[in-house]
């Protein structure tokens, strides 16, 4: 038994079937639980008001929009080293939620920042960081929709992705390096660790159901992943089926 | 190589071949930029290094598709990959047939060009290194760029879209270094940064290109 | 230097064409490939010229020893003839190119901007530049598309007195070319479809 197998498409299509209608119910419960308990069963910020509460939409996006673009680093690894076609299409199919994730952080933090900040958009690193990455997602996309022949398009996007990932680290530290910005720090993780001090840190009552929500959005993009593959995979057996039939027609 | 890189140089030259397009944008950037925001002399002066590299930046983006493309239509790509030139070198010529057509001209023009839109005394010289050291990753960039576009019709916008965010590290450490030398600060760390990434783009990109080219002529 | 095939597999655009084609081209022989269009014969010259990679089986002696002709000749409009040649003269290191010029019946035309040519007349600016490679084994896709007859017979002794020079030559070609060489007809080589419940791999 390798964990290998499970690129073989047919093995990966019966295995997310099996697994698929569990982790939908799971990550929907979570992410409906854990935003129902966030929105309406959490008190207020004494400093923010009920503002506050899109974090938990907010935070759980752009941790998704950006574990996407690693999911989808991995898979294009995976696809250029080991060259199973699911892994392709699997970075494929990550593409378009990773780019969703990503509008929401941006638009979440938009209307979180107009109320906290006084604007819709500041230049801050942050955000800028994650526009970039916007761009490289849509970039990305539209080079998978151009290219016809699936083999090349797969190599040429993992290609870009791995290019892509490197210019994006680099961009990170060049938007830091052009403005410190307004946006507090990652104050998510410590969060939950010891019960603090400093006042930008998440406090314990808003961390646990934040955590439900990352859990719940984490879960969704897995199953969103999974099914989309499916889609791929399916897609591409159509299109290989067709060119097999044109094959016999001429024989 | 040699006779490469002086085909292409050859082949720019010549009518249809794109020499000075590239400028001649580029003059027209700068020309219609004080239109647009207002002829205020301290404004201008201000935004003038980021002007002009934002400038460049899209007249040497202009010129992308023309790396490879030309080439592939007629079929000497085909040719040339079965010449005894490794297609690594083939890349790195004409990145640098591309530099030399286009990049080198507008470093030559941008610091005239400065002087239309005031830029401040102490910022020519910096201007001229940034741009110096900035325009051989922005081709070595555009040529990888290129060759994952180059078997696509109208391939145009695509490429422009790929390269785009590709070009985020370069510009800011470019116009960065740009601007601190034009109010006097020190510019010694985005220069370093600057001359990293054209350095490390310049050494190793083109390693990509060839990869992704040969994935395309298949 | 022997060009060997051994069972062959090459593929277009993820589909097997062509399966199990093996041959040898040894120097002073042409072997003419013959088949119905969109058979793979051009998959089958690009393959062997070391364009793209095979998709089962080996091509030996091809690699520097080979010069390609395609259906497009590569020739920059903007330069004269003589500069389209010595270009290519140069990029292969070799040297001369009058003898190119005169054997294809260029020398009117020698400063005359490739654009300005006919389509005929470009084609044999395009076969010129398989004399100025120097290379020994000309791979030739298609190459009397556009000549006239004379010109056709022309070219004919061109590859003759190639491969009595100790040359070979693969050419795919749909008409008599007067040649003495061997000819492969390359039909019988039309891959089978894979099984249909054959789901992995390329999903083909």
């Amino acid at each position: 038994m390798s964990i290998w197998e499970y690129a073989n498409p047919k093995k990966f299509l019966a295995t997310s079937e099996k697994v698929m209608p569990a982790l939908w119910v799971l990550s929907i419960a979570l992410t409906v639980g854990g935003l129902i308990w966030g929105f309406f069963l959490t008190p207020d910020d004494y400093r923010q008001g009920s503002t506050v509460k899109i974090i938990f939409i907010h935070v759980p996006a752009a941790l998704m929009a950006i574990n996407a673009w690693f999911m989808m680093l991995v898979a294009s690894l995976i696809w250029v080293i080991r060259r199973h076609h699911v892994s392709a299409l699997a970075a494929k199919a990550a593409a378009p939620i990773g780019v969703v994730m990503t509008l929401i952080a941006l638009i979440t933090g938009a209307l979180w920042g107009q109320p906290m900040w006084g604007t819709w958009w500041a230049w801050d690193p942050r955000l800028t960081s994650f526009l970039v990455l916007f761009l490289f997602y849509l970039g990305y996309i539209a080079l998978w929709e151009a290219i016809e022949d699936p083999d090349t398009a797969a190599d040429l996007t993992a290609i870009l992705c791995l290019v892509g990932s490197v210019f994006a680290v680099l961009s990170r530290y060049a938007v830091l390096f052009w403005n410190q910005g307004l946006h507090q720090g990652a104050s998510v993780m410590r969060a939950g660790a010891v019960a603090g001090d400093t006042e930008e840190r998440v406090s314990n009552v808003f961390a646990t159901p934040l955590f439900v929500c990352m859990g719940g959005f984490a879960l969704l993009f897995l199953v969103l992943v999974l099914y989309r593959t499916g889609t791929e995979i399916r897609a591409r057996r159509i299109k290989a089926l067709l060119a097999r039939e044109r094959l016999e027609a001429e024989a | 190589m040699i006779a490469l890189l002086l085909r292409d140089l050859n082949l720019a030259m010549r009518a249809g071949g794109g020499f000075g397009l590239g400028l001649s944008f580029f003059l027209i950037v700068t020309v219609m930029v004080p239109f647009a925001v207002g002829p205020e002399t301290e404004l201008l002066s201000r935004i003038a290094p980021g002007v002009l590299w934002i400038g460049a930046l899209l007249a040497c983006l202009l010129s992308l598709d023309r790396i490879l493309a030309l080439d592939w239509e007629d079929g000497s790509l085909d040719l040339l990959a079965t010449a005894p030139l490794p297609l690594e070198a083939i890349v790195t010529i004409k990145s640098l047939a591309h530099w030399i057509t286009t990049g080198l001209p507008l470093v030559l023009i941008a610091p005239v060009l400065g002087v239309l839109l005031h830029l401040p005394a102490n910022a020519y010289l910096w201007i001229f290194v940034s741009l110096l050291l900035g325009t051989p990753a922005l081709s070595v960039i555009g040529t990888f760029g290129a060759a994952l576009t180059v078997g696509l019709k109208r391939g145009g916008l695509l490429l422009s879209l790929l390269v785009l965010p590709l070009y985020v590290p370069t510009l800011i450490f470019g116009a960065e270094m740009a601007r601190r030398g034009a109010s006097g600060l020190s510019t010694e760390t985005p220069m370093l940064l600057l001359a990293g990434i054209s350095a490390a783009s310049v050494a190793l990109l083109p390693f990509v290109s060839a990869a992704v080219l040969r994935i395309n002529l298949r | 230097m022997t060009l060997t095939v051994s069972d062959l597999s090459v593929a277009r655009g993820g589909l097997p064409v062509l399966e199990g084609l093996s041959f040898d081209l040894p120097p002073g022989v042409a072997v003419i490939l013959r088949g119905p269009n969109g058979i793979g014969k051009t998959t089958l010259l690009r393959t062997i010229a070391g364009l793209q990679p095979p998709l089962k089986g080996t091509v030996t002696g091809a690699e520097d020893q080979v010069a390609y002709a395609a259906h497009a000749d590569g020739i920059k409009l903007t330069l004269t003839v003589a500069e389209n040649l010595a270009f290519w003269t140069r990029v292969f290191d070799h040297t001369g190119i009058d003898d190119a010029i005169e054997s294809f019946n260029l020398t009117a035309l020698r400063d005359r901007p490739a654009g300005a040519l006919s389509a005929g007349q470009k084609r044999r600016l395009g076969l010129a530049r398989m004399l100025v490679t120097g290379r020994p084994i000309w791979i030739l896709d298609e190459p009397t598309v556009s000549l006239d007859s004379d010109h056709v017979r022309q070219f004919s002794d061109v590859v003759r007195r190639h491969l009595e020079g100790g040359g070979s030559a693969l050419i795919a070609t749909h008409i008599d070319l007067g040649l003495e060489g061997t000819v492969l007809n390359v039909g019988p080589f039309k891959a089978a479809p894979p099984p249909i419940d054959d789901f992995d791999g390329g999903f083909l």
